[in-house]
């Protein structure tokens, strides 16, 4: 029963084209963000007169927000899989839980942010902390992105339920939201496990 | 209004020349658009979502841009005429605009776009799809480019240009050392116009993988798509980091950090992303012309191009050592050795697919019955051109030799030689060979043939003392030179060169009036003597909305010269007439445009309001486009064999 239904919601040709464009921007993304990992790899000493990364972060806090981030993932692909269903409330439901994660993750970034901050490390303290905001800053507007995009396609699924329009919407912004979550795996581990060191 | 007299007597002799131009320019068009009634006119094609008309406004768009850097480059040219010259007001600070922007229009502004304006008319006719696979965000490129291109162009008469060169080096480039605007119109201008690029290359790979015709595997692709499908890859990777790049420089310029500062963080970084763009982009904007070369001298020479095989893995080759060769642009910083060893060979590298190139364009014409028209014309000239300037390319990848010839006019006569060597002939080649198919009727060739010769010689002129230049040690970016040196006469020579340029690209404008006032309309799909090989010859020129009435059927690399073969008119297509369906027009790519260039001027002047009003105008025409149900029209059968059978037989 799966596989016809799953065929029939994909198979339109502007929807596969749809997909396939969207590893391509996928790809620019991966360059972006190397990028940003580049710069901040290359400043990474330039700490100046404030704080380096040993003295600012705090991991038991940033493994909640990771935690929190990845059970997003978790639950976006149980929406993509009522969506291939075809079961309509189910996969509301767990977008919502996904947009709802990702809203509690930009919260815990903010809270971050606003401590450092406090604490003396601003944007231009030092190139270092320049680097740090700018990925980091990037991976959060991300996110908010995506939770603004996602709450649009779940109004259209509200209105017009699963369709040969909404199913690939909803399925290339999940796409989006695993890239942007395995950006916050190398985030972890580039900047926060390594930055401890 | 005793403020605002005062503000204007402050102004330079040139911007208020250019701000008066501009007014005349605003109430001609207008009273002229009026006066003919031609806003519905100008709205179809503002809204358009055919890839043609986007093509042609493309086109368009960046020869405007192309007549203002064209400008500058002449005005350049003349306050370096003779030795400790004083023309008018360029000197220090507004000669730096000039070449700043004269670069960063030239590239970004013009080269890029021009062929991508052309391939967007051609690469969906040669694999015979009815349009890219996403016309809506093809409008949405072209917008973005607009826009952001208004903005680099805007910022010469509101508060002065970019003045850091058109690599736009830090720490130069930074607020501490250039404050004021002018600076920071460079990466908001671009961030725009580079967004809708990267967009225009995604449609462009979705496009050429997804919508070719049956039978058209990809090793029956011609060459110009081939080579726009390379690009386009390039295009995603290249043009990604130079949006990084952008958004290091604005938040230096605008939110205070110290990245690239050479005290607390480290200049260099903005140069490796730079040249990680830059090199690419020099790939970006000479592939596409020379897939327009490789189908141009297979046409005119009327036989298969020569190691068809060998030239796209030739292309494959030159995109993929494209990205690992930037630090050639920065042997002089002073990293070790060893690195600058490393990237010399790699540069040198790139010579060997690229003389795969040349010499299959060689062999292609070798026992060819050649046709001297006007875009044989220019692939000949660019062979020639673009050899002398691959072999000074060769020179400065050797690291020793470069140390000499940095940032002197050596360097110029290099990046000329092969940037108008390539694309500047090879946009000219394309827009002649396929004028025809775009708007119908044949450009003068008389004309063209004037218009060759004039650009040509000029261009050796222009461009090849300043080898000689370069040798005897003048810098560039340098507004004068101290007399008894020598240099004089040469750059004399050049100046010259530049007007007799000029004059050919004057000729060109007046060959596209001629044509379109007098010219005759071509009654033929295939205009150019039966020559045509592939897919675009097949349609009436100028297509028909749809492109094609029925699914060509593809057999081979060169569908309608194999039919030529075989005595027959045409190929065949398969299928019914059935009702066409079209995507209709939207104006939202339009008015998204407009958002960011509103939101880029709040960024530029730091009026926060406005760049938040920009940027929720920007998300809401993308959500208002998230909600739009896909609807277009249908052009009814009987229409489409009414059209298919009454036109070009």
């Amino acid at each position: 029963m799966q596989a016809p239904a799953e065929e029939k919601l994909f198979s339109d040709k502007q929807a596969q084209m749809n997909i396939l464009a969207f590893w391509f921007l996928i790809g620019a993304e991966v360059v972006v963000f190397g990028c940003l990992f580049g710069i901040y790899v290359s400043v990474q000493e330039l700490t100046a007169n404030g704080p380096g990364p040993k003295e600012l972060f705090n991991l038991s806090e940033i493994i909640i927000s990771t935690i929190v981030l990845l059970s997003s993932s978790f639950t976006c692909a149980l929406g993509v899989y009522t969506l291939k269903l075809g079961k309509k409330r189910m996969t509301f439901i767990w977008f919502l839980l996904t947009i709802s994660l990702g809203i509690g993750f930009v919260f815990l970034e903010v809270i971050e942010f606003v401590a450092y901050v406090g604490e003396g490390a601003t944007i231009s303290t030092s190139a270092f902390l320049g680097a740090f905001y700018m990925l980091l800053g990037t991976h959060g507007a991300h996110v908010i992105f995506g939770v603004v995009w996602i709450s649009m396609l779940l109004i259209q699924l509200v209105l017009f339920g699963i369709t040969k329009d909404t199913a690939p919407k909803l399925f290339i912004a999940s796409l989006y939201w695993h890239f942007i979550d395995v950006i916050w795996v190398f985030i972890f581990t580039v900047v926060y496990l390594l930055g401890k060191v | 209004m005793d403020s605002i007299l005062q503000y204007f007597r402050t102004l330079p002799s040139d911007i208020i020349l250019a701000d008066i131009s501009l007014v005349i320019i605003t109430i001609a068009s207008t009273f002229l658009l009026t006066k003919y009634k031609k806003w519905n006119w100008l709205w179809s094609w503002i809204t358009s979502t055919d890839h043609k008309k986007i093509g042609i406004m493309y086109l368009f768009v960046s020869f405007l841009f192309f007549l203002r850097a064209g400008l500058e480059a002449l005005l350049i040219r003349m306050q370096l005429a003779f030795p400790e010259n004083e023309f008018w007001v360029f000197q220090g600070e507004r000669f730096n605009q000039l070449t700043s922007t004269h670069g960063t229009v030239m590239i970004f502004l013009v080269a890029t776009p021009l062929l991508i304006g052309l391939m967007n008319v051609i690469v969906p006719l040669q694999i015979g799809a009815r349009d890219v696979a996403f016309p809506f965000m093809n409008s949405l490129s072209l917008w973005l480019f607009i826009s952001g291109g208004i903005l680099i162009n805007v910022s010469f008469i509101a508060g002065g240009s970019p003045n850091a060169g058109w690599t736009t080096y830090a720490p130069l480039s930074l607020k501490e050392f250039t404050p004021g605007p002018s600076n920071t119109y460079y990466p908001i201008g671009l961030q725009v116009a580079g967004l809708g690029t990267i967009m225009g290359a995604i449609n462009f790979i979705v496009t050429i993988i997804k919508m070719r015709a049956p039978g058209m595997k990809f090793m029956r692709m011609p060459l110009s798509t081939w080579s726009m499908l390379i690009t386009s890859v390039l295009i995603v990777y290249a043009f990604s980091a130079l949006a990084v790049a952008l958004l290091l420089l604005t938040f230096e310029r605008l939110f205070g950090t110290v990245i690239l500062s050479s005290s607390a963080g480290n200049p260099l970084i903005w140069q490796h992303l730079f040249w990680i763009f830059g090199h690419p982009e020099v790939y970006i904007i000479a592939l596409p012309a020379f897939g327009i070369f490789s189908d141009v001298i297979s046409t005119f020479s009327k036989k298969k191009l020569f190691g068809y095989t060998s030239m796209v893995f030739a292309i494959i080759l030159i995109g993929f050592l494209g990205f690992m060769v930037w630090v050639h642009h920065m042997f002089t910083v002073g990293l070790n050795a060893n690195i600058n060893v490393f990237f010399a060979l790699t540069t040198m590298l790139i010579a060997i697919p690229t003389g795969i190139k040349i010499f299959n364009w060689l062999f292609t014409m070798r026992g060819g019955s050649i046709r001297f028209d006007t875009p044989m014309l220019y692939a000949l000239g660019f062979i020639v051109t673009f050899v002398m300037g691959g072999v000074t390319g060769v020179m400065l990848g050797s690291v020793p030799a470069d140390y000499q010839y940095h940032d002197s006019y050596f360097v110029v006569a290099h990046l000329h030689y092969v940037i108008i060597g390539a694309t500047i002939f090879g946009v000219l080649s394309g827009v002649y060979y396929w004028w025809p198919k775009m708007f119908g009727k044949m450009l003068n060739e008389k004309l063209g043939k004037w218009n060759f010769w004039t650009f040509v010689i000029g261009f050796h002129f222009t461009f090849f003392p300043m080898h000689i230049m370069g040798l005897m040690g003048m810098p560039r970016r340098v507004f004068t030179y101290p007399e008894g040196e020598g240099l004089g006469w040469l750059n004399f020579v050049s100046t010259c060169g530049a007007f007799l340029m000029g004059i050919g690209v004057f000729i060109f404008m007046l060959n596209i009036y001629i044509t379109t006032r007098y010219g005759k309309s071509v009654q033929l799909n295939d205009p150019w003597m039966k020559r045509g090989r592939t897919l675009e010859w097949t349609i009436p020129s100028p297509p028909p909305p749809y492109n094609f009435a029925r699914t060509p059927i593809v057999t081979s690399g060169e569908p309608l010269w194999n039919a030529y073969e075989n005595r027959k008119e045409n190929i065949e297509f398969e299928g019914e007439y059935e009702d066409i369906h079209m995507p209709s027009s939207s104006s939202l790519p339009f008015f998204m445009g407009m958002a960011f260039l509103i939101a880029s001027f709040g960024f530029v002047f730091q009026i926060w309001w406005l760049a938040t009003l920009g940027m929720l105008g920007v998300f809401m025409t993308m959500a208002i486009r998230s909600f739009q149900n896909k609807n277009g029209y249908s052009i009814p059968k009987k229409n489409v064999i009414y059209h298919d059978k009454g036109v070009g037989y």
